[in-house]
């Protein structure tokens, strides 16, 4: 564990530049589908430097509801009101594209594989603090779960009557009126 | 990292509302709102590597709220579509007197 902290400390520069160019990529977009997919790059960008942050159960949340569910829930509205532009959505890009894709993939790939074993020089390295020692001590899942279940008991059961709330809301605002109710 | 995950988070939240204000397609400016609230989970979470896990569990329940918000947010997007033909916030202007 003690070559860990140089990983975080140069991953989290990584996506946390990789998540502000897709920022800046997305609100820079004319189509909404191209949009959405570079948020959903920013999304999964922030998981990362969540987990890099010593928060992995948030990272994964992250992934899951954000990028899976919330994301996934757009682009199904952007989709159904027809707003994106076919040509954009289809397209493949060319050869050089193509090329340039896999060089950052390989790299990427050699980043992780060199600084997993990487012998960093103890000085670079930071001391592990609260957070890190509680997910060592009580897993990813437990350091939320323990407070989450003990201190924060009651917000979170009235987080079940807001999801009900936002279901039943949603369903009501966005049903079609049918002909005989007019 | 701290100042760094704040500079980060600054930074993303300048550009959600750089989009809010400069775009018009009502969907696009909602998903501007959700790179705001990313970017304020992104400091929880750095906060939360100092002080305990306080500030994962606030950032776990405004996902929560941010999941039923995109919910009834787009319900209502879908509604308005079906009632103006169109996601553009300029021509939705029907409060105007």
């Amino acid at each position: 564990m003690q070559n860990t902290p140089l990983f975080y400390t140069f991953n989290f520069y990584l996506f946390g530049i990789i998540a502000i160019v897709s920022a800046i990529v997305f609100v820079t977009r004319k189509s909404p589908v191209a949009a959405a997919l570079w948020l959903v790059n920013t999304m999964f960008s922030l998981a990362a430097m969540y987990v890099m942050l010593d928060a992995p159960f948030i990272g994964v949340i992250q992934v899951l509801v954000y990028a899976g569910a919330i994301m996934v829930v757009f682009l199904f509205v952007i989709m159904l009101l027809n707003l994106g532009h076919p040509s954009e959505i289809a397209d493949i890009r060319n050869q050089r594209w193509r090329l340039i894709a896999g060089f950052v993939g390989l790299a990427m790939l050699a980043e992780i594989f060199v600084l997993t074993r990487a012998n960093s020089v103890p000085d670079l390295t930071l001391a592990r603090d609260a957070a890190a020692n509680s997910v060592i001590e009580s897993g990813a899942v437990g350091t939320v779960a323990t407070s989450l279940f003990t201190t924060y008991l009651l917000p979170f059961e009235i987080t079940s009557v807001l999801l009900l709330a936002a279901i039943v809301g949603a369903v009501m605002i966005g049903k079609q009126r049918s002909a005989n109710a007019r | 990292m701290l100042a760094e995950a704040l500079f980060f988070s600054a930074v993303l939240f300048t550009i959600g509302v750089i989009g809010v204000l400069t775009r018009r397609n009502a969907i696009i400016i909602f998903m501007c709102v959700e790179l705001m609230l990313n970017a304020v989970n992104l400091t929880f979470v750095a906060f939360s590597r100092a002080y305990g896990p306080s500030g994962q569990i606030f950032v776990f329940f405004s996902m929560t709220v941010a999941a039923a918000e995109a919910a009834v947010g787009l319900a209502i997007i879908i509604s308005l579509f079906r009632h103006k033909q169109t996601v553009n916030l300029q021509h939705i202007n029907i409060l105007k007197g």
